[in-house]
């Protein structure tokens, strides 16, 4: 099975898509010629033409009404949004129309679109590059809103993401395009959007986690293994709709939660997992549940990114907290 | 002009132009396009503005006796709506804003589903006409990047269709509409921007939107054609309109259509237009009303009569009425609905906010 990044995992999904769907097309600021400023989208215009794979004019609200008109008239469009920074132009589309078109014409339209955008920190980009604002998004209701964390599973979700009739914003971790390599066999098949993926069992103690912290996460996890803490990690992978039933079958089991994300920590989505805990799984729980997360500053630029972001010491801290509370 | 910009060559020059086929009181100005003289054609269309106009009354008079919610009449701009729509196919797609009544009317969307969007219920959008047309849009201009959207998409199909939307001047100071007409203009897509330029957005006046000379020009600087239009002259609204949508779908590229009209009542019922202009100016403008002067246009040139006249407007109430009746008629939602049409299929995470609406009303 050939092992792949994760950005060429995207773009594997994405040739699959435009193989497998005439009425898919691609497209955003630098996707054509360029093939995207992280190659995501790299040899798709030539390989499937212009028409399907175009450059769009830097223009965000453009892109996200594109993208619901299109899919209006039964296209699916993959529209692309450079960095996460310069989404907000674009959320009146997704607040006001692709998230609602259903509704409001009770099923006459709908919205199956997709939208991508690079998601986090810890690439030393400029300012405005490095936004995790995944809980504004995981906020409206009509979405849905998906973060992979590994070649693997991005691109299933991602052509799940394309073939689900209502409309996705796809969220990639920047830090992890080519920092993970995973086996992606090209098969076509999707994976399911509404599900949370255990990807380490473990008994004492349930680390959630979603993108790019997915591996930090997973290195405490082996670190902490080594004190005798057997770590179950969760990646929750889709965060709206989210999958309830497998983080309170965790929580049953382990009593003790630690969750890590890299955006700031109050209203974001961890605050939602402590929340569902707290209501439907309180009386399994040995410990308070501790939220590893970015400050509630704006993100750093560059030189203190790193200071900002949770680090695996950090998350260990947490783990071993949880772990000696009784 | 600087004494030394004068010798730097002049490398674009721009006009624009505006088309009026009837003066106020109806007499004609120029040559007359040929569907001007077919007397079905111009008889329905004075039968849709009636229609409209009708419509807007009694739906203002069930909003003031509380059996409507906020509603905004299109009173003054009914020639806009009716000649565009008129200029449309079925195939075409209409993407309007919320004062296009009289659109949507043309294209046989019924007035008891209109008055159930404005009565607060979502199934007034779940219409049997026009299929693919889309709903009112409420934020203002927001529906621009959908008619470039879904007019790049006849343009992908290679469909001989053309979209068209409908803007007020307000939403010509919107950066989305810019981005949509721009786009639009570099992939000459098969779209209509037809500006309902009515001089105020709610109590802003027009020379506070902007400096431009003309709305129309707007197009200029996104490489189509910009035209303005009396917008009262249901005539000139319709002839600029068949060029436009023939353009589209013969693979010409977009156009701008500005209609000046003028907004003769309120924003909406919740307005109040009198603590920002005169009654002075709306008199004025009155005298220049669309219905009216087709009305002159057809006695004056087609013989028609004070029986022909009443003979529509009694038709116009009665439809009215009928559809008052059928609409407060209507059975109430069942709350947990709302749920129905979130998602394709709705998610097992919301089941349990669904099973809780439906136990708080059983």
């Amino acid at each position: 099975m050939p092992e792949v990044t994760l950005v060429d995992a995207i773009n594997l999904a994405l040739a699959r898509a435009l193989t497998d769907h005439p009425d898919v097309v691609v497209f955003g600021e630098d996707v054509g010629v360029n093939g995207g400023v992280f190659r995501a989208t790299a040899g798709l215009q030539q390989r499937f033409g212009a028409q399907r794979v175009f450059d769009a004019p830097l223009s965000e609200a453009l892109i996200g009404g594109l993208c619901v008109g299109m899919a209006a008239q039964g296209l699916k469009p993959v529209g692309e949004i450079q960095f996460m920074g310069f989404l907000y132009p674009c959320i009146d589309q997704l607040v006001n129309h692709a998230s609602r078109l259903r509704n409001r014409t009770q099923g006459r339209l709908s919205c199956p679109m997709v939208l991508r955008t690079p998601h986090g920190a810890g690439i030393r980009a400029p300012e405005h590059h490095s936004e995790a604002t995944e809980a504004m998004l995981a906020h409206i209701p009509g979405l849905r809103v998906v973060v992979p964390s590994a070649p693997e599973r991005a691109y299933g979700l991602l052509l799940a993401a394309i073939r689900d009739p209502d409309p996705v914003v796809f969220l990639e971790p920047t830090r992890i395009y080519r920092a993970v390599k995973g086996d992606v066999e090209d098969t076509g098949e999707g994976l399911p959007l509404d599900i949370a993926f255990v990807i380490r069992e473990g008994h004492d103690v349930t680390l959630i986690s979603w993108g790019a912290m997915v591996k930090d996460t997973l290195e405490a996890a082996d670190e902490v293994a080594a004190e005798g803490i057997d770590a179950e990690v969760i990646d929750l992978a889709t965060l709206k709709p989210y999958d309830e039933q497998t983080i309170l079958d965790s929580i049953a089991k382990t009593g003790r939660c630690v969750i890590v994300h890299e955006a700031a920590r109050t209203g974001g989505f961890g605050a939602e997992i402590a929340a569902l805990i707290a209501e439907r799984g309180l009386l399994s729980l040995l410990a308070p549940v501790i939220r590893v997360t970015g400050y509630d500053t704006v993100i750093p630029l560059p030189r203190l990114e790193r200071q900002y972001m949770p680090s695996v010491a950090r998350i260990v801290a947490a783990v071993r907290k949880t772990c000696k509370f009784s | 002009m600087e004494e030394n910009q004068k010798e730097l060559p002049v490398i674009a020059r721009f006009e624009v132009r505006r088309r009026a086929y009837l003066a106020p009181d109806g007499t004609i100005l120029r040559d007359l396009p040929d569907f001007a003289t077919d007397q079905n054609l111009v008889v329905a269309m004075y039968r849709g503005m009636a229609l409209a106009r009708a419509f807007d009354l009694k739906a203002v008079s069930l909003q003031r006796t509380g059996r409507l919610g906020t509603y905004a009449t299109s009173l003054g701009q009914e020639a806009v709506a009716v000649g565009i729509a008129s200029a449309m196919r079925p195939e075409d797609v209409l993407l309007p804003s919320y004062r296009d009544n009289a659109a949507l009317l043309w294209r046989g969307v019924t007035m008891d589903d209109i008055l159930l969007f404005w009565g607060g219920d979502e199934r007034g959008s779940r219409w049997s006409g026009p299929v693919d047309d889309f709903p009112f849009c409420i934020p203002v201009g927001s529906q621009a990047p959908h008619a470039a959207g879904v007019a790049y998409a006849f343009k992908y199909r290679k469909q001989a269709r053309a979209a068209v939307c409908i803007l007020g001047d307000g939403a010509t100071s919107k950066g989305d509409v810019w981005e949509a007409m721009n786009f639009a203009g570099v992939c000459r897509l098969p779209v209509l921007f037809l500006v309902n330029n009515n001089q105020w957005a709610i109590s802003v006046p027009l020379r506070l939107q902007t400096a431009s000379q003309t709305l129309a020009q707007k197009a200029i600087a996104a490489g189509f054609p910009g035209e303005q239009v009396d917008g009262n002259d249901v005539i000139a609204v319709r002839a600029a309109a068949d060029e436009a949508i023939a353009s589209a779908r013969a693979g010409e590229g977009p156009r701008l259509i500005e209609a000046v009209t003028y907004r003769l009542g309120d924003h909406t019922t919740a307005d109040d237009a009198s603590r920002y202009r005169s009654t002075e100016e709306v008199q004025q403008r009155w005298k220049e009303e669309p219905i009216a002067r087709l009305r002159n246009y057809l006695v004056s040139r087609m013989n028609w009569s004070k029986a022909d006249e009443e003979k529509i407007t009694t038709e116009c109430e009665q439809k009215v009425t009928a559809a008052i009746e059928h609409y407060l008629a209507t059975s109430p939602r069942l709350p947990e609905t709302m749920f129905d049409h979130l998602y394709a299929r709705l998610p097992s995470a919301y089941a349990g906010q669904r099973r809780e609406i439906e136990d708080l009303n059983a």
